[in-house]
C-alpha cells in the first residue's frame, strides 16, 4: 500500500450558521481517481475547493502526501483543478494559457515553452497552441483545461464536473480520454460529479455524499451491490424501496419474505425482522399469466421505448417501477399482472 | 521559501526607513518636486530636515519615538521566528506606528504644542503639514500592520488583500470620514447651536403669508421636489418614445443621455439667460410681437427650476429607458391574450412593473437638484438654497463657518436620507423582468393618443434642448449676444489667443492658465481615481471579509455627499497641520478622486461580475499570489472598464464646480471657477465660448475612448464598458 495522497482528518466547512461539510474524513490512495459523487448542495465542490484550497476548512485537518495543508492558500498547494467552465484565459493564446503555471513560478521561457507544447501533445492538441480558446471546439478548450493543469505535474489533480459543458455523445468519448490520460500519467486524481453512470465509469473508488456528510465510500460495484443506505441504493442506479421482512439468517444469508415471493440474498449482517429490499427496475419479471410465487399486481403505466417496456405497477407490495426487455406482448394499461424478482439485483439495504 | 515571503515586507520597511532618514518630514512651500530640499540641508534646515534629523538635532523630539515601531519589525526579519509571535510582533509595530503618528500630528500644531506635551520640548516647538517623508512612514506603518493582520489568519492570510483592504480603509477614512466628521464638529457649537439650527433664515415658513423670504432649507427642499417630478416625467416620456413608438429619430435621442456628461456648470443657465433673460432673445422677440414689458421672472424659482429640469432630465431619461425596456414583451402579450386593450395593458401591467424605476428616477432628480450648485448659483436671484447659501456663508463677506457647517449637514441629512428612501425602495421591490431566458416577443406599441400628446410635449423640449446646445457654440462667436449679432472672434481670441513673442509661442490668452490647470489636474487625478475605484471593486467582488458591507458603504458614501458639502469640509479639515493641504494642487486632485470614486468602483463592479470567478481561482491553483492573478488576468481583462473609469474621471473632473470653488486658490484656478468669475462680471461672451471649447474637448476624449474600446474585443467574454452618468451633481 503507497502513502495517501489525500488526507481528510474531520474536516468541517461552516458559511456562518450554514455549515457546508460536516467532520468528513477520508484517504485518497496515490495513483486512484476518486470520485466525489451526490446531488447538488450535498458539500462534493466544497470540499474539492477545500483540496485546492480555494476554500480554507473551518474544522478538522488537511494532508497533501503527509503534509499538513489546512491553513496553506491555494498558491502554495502542490495541486491543479480542471474548472467546469474551463477559466482559460481569454486574453492568453493556447500556449500561454498552458504555460501560465510555469511563467508565473519564473521558469525559464525556452522551458516554459517546451513542457507546454509537451503538455498540448499529450492531450492530443499539438499545433493548436497559437489559437486563442474563443477559436477552439468545447471539447478542445476542455483538453486545454486538462494540459494547463497537468503541466506542473501536481501532486494531486482535482476536476469540477468537467464533462457539464459537452453534449452527451462528446461527454462519453471524453471522459474515457480523461480516464486513459490519468491512468497513463498515474497521476492521483480526485473527480466531482453528480452524474452517477459518469462516476461509474471513470472511478477506482466513489464517496458519494449526502447533505455536507459522506453516505458511503467503495468501489463502483460495492456502491451499486450493497448499498449503504436508502440514499445510495436509491442514487447510485435507480432502485424501488420496498418493505420485506427476514424470516431467518443461516451462515450470513437471509430468508427474505416480500409480499409472496421468498428470497436468498447475502444477509449483510443484519438482524431478523423488518428490513428494507432495493430492487433494481430490471430485477422485476413481469408475466402476463400467475406464475409460482408471484405478487400480484395492477398494471398503472405501460410504455414503450423501442429496445425495452417501462411499466409502473401497483400492489401489496407497494409501487414498482419495471424494466424489461422488449420482445413479448405488452400489457395493457389497467390489467393485472403478476411480479417475481431476480435475486441478483436485489439487495438488502440497512436502516 | 521564508526570505521570498517576506519580500513585500523588507521593501515596506525599507521605505519607512528611508522616509524618516532620507526625505523632508514636512510638506514644503516650493513643493516636494521642485527638489529644492535636495541641497537645502536635508539634515540642518528646519523647514527641510529629514525626520531623524528633526527629531535628533532641530529640537522635535517629539519624532524619536517613532524609532520604536520603526525598530521592532526589523526583529521579525529574523530567521525561525514563530510565525504567530512574529504576526503579532509587526500588528504592534503597526498600531504603535499609526498612534503615535496621528498622536503627535495632533499635538504639536503651527500654534505650538498641547499643554500635556508643552513640558517635554523645547520652548516655541511648532511643526507644519506632513510632508513626502512622514507620508512615506506612514505608508510603512499601515503595511506594517495589514503584513501582522494577515499573517494572524486576516482574509485567508493573503498579504496582498489585506494591504488593499488597509490602504482603502485608510484613504477613505482620511479623506471623507474625517472631513465629514469635521464638519460636524464645526456645526455644534455650543450655546449657539439651537440658535442657528432653528434660524429663520434656514427654517422661515413666513414667506407663505408674508413678503419675508422663506428659509433655504424649504426652498432646497420645494425646489428638489418640483425637479424631481418634472425631470421623471419627461424622462419618462422620452424613455416611451425612444421604445414604444415609430418616431424617426428616436435613435438620436440616446445622444441626449452623453449631455450631463459634457455639460460644464453654468452652462444651462447661461444659455437660459442669454434666450429668457432681460436682454435675452425670446425675452425681445416677445416684447417687441406683443409689447410685454421684458420682466426679471427668470431669476429666481421658475428660472432654477427650468433650468435644472433641463440638465437633469437627461438623468431620468437614462434610468427609465432600462426600465421601459426592461418591461418583459411577453407580460404584455399575456395581457392582451387576456383581452385587454393597448391602453388598458399599459395602464395595468407595464405602468406598475415600472414604478419601481420611476421612484428611482425621481430620487435622484431630488438628489441632483439639493446638490446642484451652478444653475442656482447663476439663476437663483432671491431664491436662496442651501448648496449655494453654503458657499455665501464661508466665503462671502459674512464669513460665518460655523453656520456653513450647520447648511451643509441638514443639506447631507436631506441627501443621505434621500439616498437611504431609494435603496430600500428598490432594495424591497424588485421587478426585473429581464430574466436569463430568450424574450422574443415585440415591445407594445403605444395607443396613438398618448403617443401623440407624449410628442406634444416632448418635442418642443428636444428643440429648446437642441437650440440651447447650439446657442453654446455660436454664442461665443458673436459680440454681444442679444445686442450685436455680428460675427467675431474676439472672445475666443481673448480666451484662447496664441501670439508669436520674440520667444517663441506666447500663450496670450486669459484662459490658457486655467485651461492646463484643469487638464493637468484632471489627468492627474484619473490615475488614482480608477486604480482606487478598481482595487475596491475587486476587493468587493472578488474576496470575503467579515466587514465587507461596512466597507462598501464606507466606499460608496462620498457619491452621496454633494460636493458643497465636501468642499466646505475639506477646507475645516486640511487647513491646519497635521495635513495641510489647501491651496495646493493636490486638495483639488484628492478632491476629484474620492468624489468620482465611487463611479469607478461601481463600473468595476459590473465589469468584474462578467468575469467567471474560476479565472482567478485557476490563476491561484497555478501558483500565482493574488497579485499576480490581478496583474496579469483580472487587469487585462478589465482594460475596457480601466479606460471607462479614466475617461469618466477625466471629464468629471473638468466639468466639476461644488467642491472645488472652495479649494482653488490663485495658483491653481480652474476652468470652471473661471468660467463663474467671468459670469460673474457679465462678460458672456468669454464665459460662453470657453464652455463651448470645454464641451468640444470632453466630446473628443470620449470619442476616441469610444474607438479604442470599440477595437478591444476579446472572443466571447468581452466586457462591457459601463459608464454611469449618474451622480451627485458637480
Amino acid at each position: 500500500m503507497s502513502v495517501a495522497s489525500v488526507r481528510f482528518e474531520n474536516v468541517t466547512k461552516a458559511y456562518g450558521k450554514v455549515v457546508a461539510v460536516r467532520d468528513v474524513s477520508f484517504a485518497v490512495e496515490a495513483g486512484t481517481l476518486v470520485t466525489l459523487l451526490g446531488p447538488s448542495g450535498c458539500g462534493k465542490t466544497t470540499t474539492l475547493r477545500m483540496i485546492a484550497g480555494l476554500e480554507l476548512a473551518t474544522g478538522g485537518r488537511i494532508f497533501i502526501e503527509d503534509q499538513d495543508v489546512t491553513h496553506l492558500p491555494a498558491t502554495a498547494r502542490d495541486v491543479a483543478m480542471v474548472f467546469q467552465s474551463y477559466a482559460l484565459f481569454p486574453h492568453m493564446t493556447v500556449l500561454e494559457n498552458v504555460g501560465y503555471g510555469l511563467s508565473v513560478t519564473r521558469r525559464p521561457k525556452a522551458e516554459v515553452r517546451e513542457r507546454a507544447e509537451a503538455a498540448l501533445a499529450t492531450v492530443g492538441l499539438a499545433g493548436y497552441g497559437e489559437r486563442l480558446p474563443a477559436e477552439l471546439s468545447g471539447g478542445q478548450q476542455q483538453r486545454v483545461a486538462v494540459a494547463r493543469a497537468i503541466v506542473l505535474e501536481p501532486q494531486v489533480l482535482l476536476f469540477d464536473e468537467p464533462l457539464s459543458n459537452l453534449d452527451t455523445k462528446l461527454r462519453r468519448k471524453v471522459r474515457e480520454e480523461l480516464r486513459d490520460l490519468q491512468q497513463r500519467l498515474g497521476i492521483t486524481s480526485i473527480y466531482v460529479t453528480h452524474d452517477q453512470e459518469e462516476a461509474l465509469a471513470v472511478s477506482d473508488r466513489i464517496i458519494v455524499m449526502n447533505q455536507a456528510v459522506i453516505a458511503q465510500a467503495g468501489t463502483p460495484r460495492e456502491l451499486y451491490e450493497e448499498p449503504a443506505s436508502r440514499f445510495v441504493a436509491d442514487f447510485i442506479g435507480d432502485a424501488n424501496l420496498l418493505a420485506a421482512e427476514i424470516a431467518r439468517i443461516d451462515g450470513g444469508r437471509a430468508t427474505v419474505r416480500v409480499g409472496s415471493s421468498t428470497l436468498e440474498l447475502p444477509g449483510r449482517a443484519l438482524p431478523p425482522g423488518a428490513a428494507t429490499l432495493a430492487v433494481r427496475p430490471h430485477a422485476i419479471r413481469v408475466h402476463p399469466e400467475p406464475v409460482e410465487a408471484a405478487n400480484r399486481m395492477s398494471v398503472s403505466h405501460a410504455i414503450y421505448l423501442g429496445s425495452h417496456l417501462e411499466y409502473e405497477l401497483d400492489g401489496p407490495v407497494g409501487h414498482l417501477f419495471a424494466t424489461v426487455p422488449a420482445g413479448g406482448t405488452m400489457i395493457p394499461q389497467g390489467a393485472e399482472a403478476w411480479v417475481t424478482f431476480d435475486e441478483r439485483s436485489v439487495a438488502l439495504v440497512p436502516g | 521559501m521564508q526570505p521570498h515571503h517576506d519580500r513585500p515586507l523588507v521593501a515596506w520597511l525599507l521605505v519607512g526607513w528611508c522616509g524618516f532618514v532620507l526625505l523632508p518630514w514636512y510638506a514644503q512651500d516650493d513643493g516636494f518636486f521642485s527638489f529644492a530640499w535636495l541641497n537645502a540641508g536635508l539634515f540642518t534646515d528646519r523647514d527641510y530636515a529629514s525626520g531623524l534629523a528633526q527629531g535628533l538635532w532641530l529640537g522635535r523630539v517629539w519624532l524619536l519615538p517613532l524609532l520604536v515601531p520603526l525598530l521592532l519589525p526589523l526583529l521579525a526579519l529574523r530567521q525561525g521566528m514563530d510565525p504567530a509571535r512574529r504576526a503579532n510582533l509587526l500588528v504592534l509595530a503597526g498600531l504603535l506606528g499609526i498612534a503615535w503618528l496621528a498622536i503627535q500630528g495632533l499635538a504639536v500644531n503651527h500654534r505650538g504644542p498641547a499643554a500635556w506635551l508643552a513640558p517635554f520640548v523645547p520652548d516655541r516647538s511648532r511643526q507644519y503639514g506632513m510632508g513626502a517623508g512622514a507620508v512615506l512612514v506612514a505608508l510603512s506603518f499601515l503595511f506594517t500592520l495589514t503584513n501582522g493582520l494577515a499573517g494572524r489568519g486576516l482574509v485567508k492570510g493573503d498579504r496582498f488583500v489585506a494591504g488593499s483592504i488597509g490602504l482603502v480603509v485608510a484613504v477613505v477614512g482620511l479623506f471623507v470620514f474625517v472631513p465629514v466628521g469635521m464638519i460636524l464638529a464645526r456645526a455644534f457649537v455650543p450655546d449657539q447651536f439651537a440658535d442657528q439650527f432653528f434660524d429663520a433664515r434656514i427654517w422661515g415658513l413666513a414667506c407663505t403669508y408674508s413678503t419675508v423670504r422663506c428659509g433655504v432649507a424649504w426652498n432646497s427642499l420645494l425646489l428638489a421636489v418640483l425637479t424631481g417630478l418634472s425631470t421623471t416625467l419627461l424622462g419618462l416620456a422620452f424613455a416611451l418614445i425612444a421604445t414604444r413608438t415609430p418616431f424617426p429619430f428616436k435613435r438620436s435621442l440616446r445622444v441626449l443621455t452623453v449631455l450631463p456628461i459634457i455639460t460644464p456648470p453654468f452652462v444651462i443657465g447661461l444659455a437660459i439667460i442669454l434666450l429668457f433673460g432681460r436682454n435675452g432673445t425670446v425675452t425681445q422677440f416677445v416684447a417687441t410681437m406683443f409689447g410685454i414689458e421684458p420682466g426679471r421672472w427668470i431669476y429666481g424659482l421658475p428660472g432654477v427650476w427650468f433650468a435644472q429640469t433641463l440638465a437633469f432630465t437627461p438623468i431620468a431619461f437614462l434610468v427609465l429607458i432600462g426600465v421601459v425596456e426592461g418591461v418583459s414583451p411577453s407580460m404584455e402579450e399575456a395581457a392582451q391574450t387576456l383581452r385587454a386593450d393597448g391602453w388598458t395593458t399599459f395602464k395595468t401591467v407595464s405602468l406598475p412593473l415600472m414604478r419601481p424605476g420611476l421612484a428611482n428616477a425621481f430620487l435622484l432628480g431630488f438628489i441632483e437638484s439639493l446638490a446642484d450648485f451652478g444653475n442656482p448659483l447663476v439663476l437663483s436671484g432671491d431664491f436662496d438654497v442651501l448648496a449655494t447659501e453654503i458657499f455665501f456663508a464661508m466665503v462671502g463677506a459674512q464669513h460665518e463657518p460655523s453656520r456653513a457647517a450647520l447648511m451643509a449637514l441638514i443639506l447631507l441629512a436631506f441627501t443621505l436620507l434621500a439616498f437611504w428612501a431609494q435603496q430600500r425602495w428598490l432594495g424591497r421591490r424588485n421587478y426585473t423582468t429581464v430574466t436569463g431566458k430568450g424574450d422574443s416577443g415585440v415591445p407594445l406599441q403605444l395607443v396613438p393618443g398618448l403617443r401623440y400628446t407624449l410628442y406634444a410635449v416632448t418635442i418642443p423640449w428636444a428643440v429648446l434642448t437642441i437650440a440651447l446646445y447650439a446657442l453654446i457654440l455660436v454664442g461665443g462667436l458673436v459680440e454681444f449676444w442679444g445686442r450685436d449679432y455680428t460675427p467675431t472672434l474676439r472672445h475666443m481670441i481673448a480666451a484662447f489667443g496664441v501670439t508669436t513673442g520674440e520667444h517663441g509661442i506666447v500663450w496670450s490668452g486669459t484662459a490658457w492658465n486655467s485651461f492646463s490647470t484643469t487638464i493637468a489636474i484632471a489627468l492627474t487625478a484619473a490615475v488614482p481615481t480608477a486604480a482606487i475605484g478598481l482595487l475596491t471593486a475587486w476587493l468587493l467582488v472578488r474576496q470575503e471579509f467579515g466587514f465587507k458591507r461596512a466597507f462598501e458603504f464606507g466606499t460608496m458614501l462620498s457619491f452621496a455627499i454633494p460636493g458643497t458639502v465636501i468642499g466646505i469640509a475639506y477646507i475645516l479639515a486640511f487647513n491646519v497641520p497635521p495635513i495641510e493641504i489647501t491651496g495646493t494642487g493636490i486638495i483639488l486632485v484628492i478632491s476629484f478622486v474620492f468624489r468620482n470614486m465611487p463611479v469607478g468602483v461601481r463600473a468595476g463592479i459590473a465589469s468584474m461580475s462578467q468575469l467567471d470567478k474560476s479565472l482567478d481561482e485557476a490563476s491561484l491553483t497555478l501558483r500565482a499570489s493574488s497579485f499576480t492573478t490581478m496583474r496579469r488576468i483580472v487587469l487585462p481583462l478589465l482594460r475596457p472598464a480601466i479606460l471607462a473609469a479614466l475617461v469618466y474621471s477625466f471629464v468629471r473632473a473638468m466639468t466639476a464646480i461644488s467642491a472645488v470653488v472652495f479649494l482653488v486658490s490663485a495658483n491653481y484656478e480652474m476652468a470652471t471657477t473661471y468660467i463663474l468669475g467671468r459670469v460673474e462680471n457679465g462678460e458672456y461672451g468669454i464665459a460662453v465660448a470657453y464652455s463651448s471649447v470645454l464641451i468640444l474637448v470632453m466630446l473628443v476624449v470620449i470619442g476616441i475612448f469610444q474607438l479604442l474600446v470599440g477595437q478591444r474585443r476579446l472572443g466571447r467574454r468581452s466586457a462591457v464598458p459601463v459608464v454611469a452618468p449618474v451622480g451627485a451633481a458637480s
